[in-house]
């Protein structure tokens, strides 16, 4: 490929890549996302490739290997284009009857067909999947339908023409009002607005300026930037260099975190490609503008997440995070004025300069306009990535997107905002879901994990399990985070152990106030959160947990007992073979019991039996 | 035990162009290679980088991808991110904590398996999810831990087991 040296032979390249491509050919696309690759995608298209050879049908079908589509749960995905049909659970031994029924004759194979489980509905094509149907997905959606590895699949689709417009007919300063009129805020967490952040390091003194990407993406239960990274990276690329060029830098970062393999692998490639064809270097498009793009992997830091301790670690230091201000806008990486957005954020920057500010307002509520993409996990029947615009209600997305509880639980709060952000209960299930919303109720938006919980969730474990990690991820430099959320851990186990008090309740509200108002970092300033949202929203359960040495949901160890229910043994003798401290016993055929004081707690026996005779007291 | 190879290390410098800011870059590269950061080595990288080998012990400590002590040749990675952590992550965890009598960060004693828990490795749709040499293992029972360190070790462990991974 020749380097594009004008924005016009970019667009005769478009032309021609749209007028090559038969609409009517019938197109495999399976998921390569990493969730569709853990259940096995890539022998899919191994089977499928083999079987069109061995057909010779190669001229007639095409296979695409695209990124994640959202519905991980459901993996592997296929889906046949250009009808539609949407497969699921795809299996290698599945191919050949692909190929034979539907492909050459036209035929559903039912057994592959999603069901809809409230309804026992099977549904044919991807677009009346209703955990598709009540999104909006104008970020995300491209991922099912392009190659990754294939910048022509993104050219094809607009891909660039916001780059080539913005350099060839707007002012810097006419991009940063363009974005900033868009309302687009940061989709890392703090929602601060783009444009303003943009503006004010335009303006900042100092040369060179840094443009940096961070995808650091530490919440745990949040994977949308992954997804993204992976499966539509060059989207993200063009952000970055319409942002590089509207705050005057040559010069960019990716930080990813070092769990995403794939997706260093992917930007690797979208980089490169751009280079090759002119769009990212030097002189991009001909245009006199130079950029270019360097990838920093990160070492397993949940606090590099913070911009200030980001910029340390590319410069190749500790990350320990530092006082603001000064502003990374004014003196950031390598002391010069540097601007840092989310992957999301990024994503979102060529949609708003081809579509417009206007359009692109219009879509969210009063204060947080677009779409965000959620991960919604945890006790949820369709777990996956769902894009929606701001203000969607949590009722509308856990149970007409995520279809509800699995086998009949009831519902009792969903987490989000990660570490920084809350827990919150079944009576706020109407909340119009944006930034300021969810802040009202004690949490945030954080990059987008939605972990939804059921009544099996004791929600004194989930403060103490977040409490864990922030006391692992603490850097150390300041007193109330380092030494505050440790004692705040101690007591939280303690109260889980059956060894609390009731002044501890008191004593972590006293004590999450103090950290809230005195850490160094966001790390240190939001980690008592969890904890303050457990307790406003949940203090029954703390109660019952110190005063009656009960865990009402049955997760806590030493709060809890397995048994075995007589009418319900068989006297199989399954769990008595697997059991590692022999502590079950029982004639076969006969009814077991649990020796409680050789019982360890670890709910081996409870996976092993068949017949649901385990339970936990 | 791997021993440091000093023209190895050169290598890794030298792609590093000898800069100071890319000491991360060049950790990760030489743990990559030892599957921990020896500590002649860090000797030799504080000498050529002429940076104190008290900031490359700061850095080397500060990050959970750098190891000062050897690695097993078979990592497996327990996921307790949130959504892992309410579907029973730590129950797996612990599984492999009694099977392989380690904790976590620990590695056997012949070098074998080092386990680890990751706070979310970004497939939560699968949860509770382990990765054994880079492979994905989804919906996760300790049952099925237990059978699948096992294999891992009765076949001097590729760590892999096909059937298991597409239950």
């Amino acid at each position: 490929m020749k380097k594009i040296t004008n924005p016009e032979n970019l667009e005769i390249l478009r032309n021609s890549l749209i007028k090559q491509e038969n609409p009517s050919m019938t197109c495999i696309s399976v998921c390569l996302g990493t969730g569709c690759q853990a259940s096995g995608s890539k022998d899919i298209i191994e089977s499928l490739k083999q079987e069109i050879e061995k057909q010779k049908l190669s001229e007639k079908i095409k296979i695409k290997s695209t990124g994640c589509h959202g519905f991980c749960e459901r993996g592997p995905i296929v889906v046949i284009r250009p009808r539609g049909i949407f497969y699921q659970k795809v299996k290698p031994e599945d191919i050949a009857e692909i190929i034979n029924r539907t492909i050459l004759k036209g035929e559903i194979i039912d057994s592959l067909l999603y069901v809809e489980p409230s309804t026992g509905k099977k549904v044919i094509y991807e677009h009346e999947v209703p955990f598709y149907k009540k999104q909006n997905r104008i970020i995300f959606g491209s991922n099912g339908s392009i190659d990754p590895t294939n910048i022509e699949d993104y050219i094809r689709i607009e891909g660039y023409s916001a780059l080539s417009r913005t350099i060839l007919k707007m002012s810097p300063e006419e991009i940063i009002e363009e974005v900033k009129r868009s309302g687009l805020r940061g989709r890392g967490g703090g929602g601060f607005p783009t444009g303003v952040k943009w503006e004010s390091c335009r303006n900042a003194h100092g040369e060179p300026k840094y443009i940096l990407c961070n995808a650091d993406e530490g919440d745990p239960g949040a994977f949308m930037d992954r997804s993204l990274l992976e499966g539509n990276p060059h989207s993200i690329l063009e952000g970055m260099i319409i942002g590089a060029y509207a705050i005057g830098s040559n010069e960019g970062y990716i930080y990813v975190r070092m769990e995403y393999p794939l997706a260093v692998e992917r930007l690797k490639i979208a980089i490169a490609q751009a280079e090759e064809y002119g769009l990212l270097g030097k002189n991009i498009l001909g245009l006199g503008f130079d950029f270019t793009i360097k990838i920093n992997r990160g070492a397993g830091a949940f606090v590099c997440g913070e911009e200030t301790a980001l910029i340390l670690s590319i410069e190749g230091k500790r990350g320990d995070p530092r006082q603001r201000p000064p502003y990374p806008a004014q003196k950031g990486l390598f002391g010069k004025p540097t601007n840092i957005n989310n992957v999301e954020t990024w994503a979102n920057v060529p949609l708003i300069i081809n579509r417009g500010a206007e359009w692109y307002s219009k879509i969210g509520t009063a204060e947080s306009k677009g779409t965000k993409i959620f991960s919604l996990v945890g006790k949820i029947n369709n777990t996956g990535l769902i894009e929606v615009p701001m203000g969607m209600t949590l009722r509308e997305i856990i149970y007409d997107i995520g279809g509800g509880i699995p086998g009949g639980k009831k519902f009792k709060a969903v987490q989000t905002g990660g570490p920084s952000g809350g827990c919150i209960p079944e009576e706020f299930i109407d909340l119009p879901v944006d930034y300021d919303e969810l802040t009202k109720v004690g949490s945030m938006m954080g990059s987008g994990g939605m972990i939804v919980m059921d009544e099996n969730t004791c929600m004194v474990d989930i403060a103490k399990y977040f409490l864990t990690f922030l006391a692992d991820e603490s850097c150390g430099k300041c007193v109330p985070c380092r030494e505050g959320v440790f004692r705040m851990l101690e007591i939280v186990t303690d109260i889980t152990e059956g060894k609390g008090k009731e002044e501890d309740i008191p004593l972590l509200e006293e004590l999450s106030k103090t950290i809230v108002d005195t850490s160094l970092c966001a790390l240190g300033g939001t980690a008592p959160n969890p904890v303050i949202s457990t307790i406003k929203y949940f203090r029954s359960e703390y109660e019952a947990h110190i005063k009656e040495k009960r865990c009402p949901a049955g997760v806590c160890k030493a709060l809890i007992c397995y048994e075995i229910l007589a009418d319900k043994c068989t006297g199989c003798g399954a769990c008595l073979k697997v059991c590692p401290q022999e502590a079950i016993s029982g004639e076969k055929k006969k009814v077991h019991t649990i020796t409680q004081e050789k019982c360890i707690k670890c709910g081996i026996c409870m996976d092993t039996c068949r017949f649901e005779a385990i339970e936990v007291k | 035990m791997l021993r440091s190879d000093p023209i190895k290390v050169k290598e890794i410098l030298k792609h590093y162009k000898y800069e100071q800011s890319s000491l991360i870059h060049i950790l990760q590269d030489i743990q990559v290679e030892y599957r921990y950061l020896p500590k002649e080595t860090m000797l030799f990288v504080a000498r050529e980088l002429k940076i104190p080998l008290s900031r490359i012990y700061s850095v080397a400590n500060f990050y959970n991808a750098f190891s000062l002590k050897p690695k097993g040749k078979h990592l497996i990675s327990v996921c307790l991110g949130t959504a892992c952590h309410v579907r029973g992550g730590k129950r797996i965890a612990e599984e492999v904590e009694r099977t392989l009598n380690v904790k976590s960060g620990e590695t056997t004693p012949d070098l074998e398996f080092t386990l680890e828990t990751v706070n979310c490795l970004g497939a939560c749709a699968l949860g509770p999810v382990v990765v054994v040499d880079g492979h994905y293992y989804g919906q996760m029972t300790s049952l099925k831990m237990k059978k699948l360190l096992s294999s891992s070790k009765g076949g001097r462990g590729n760590g892999k087991n096909e059937k298991d991974n597409k239950s």
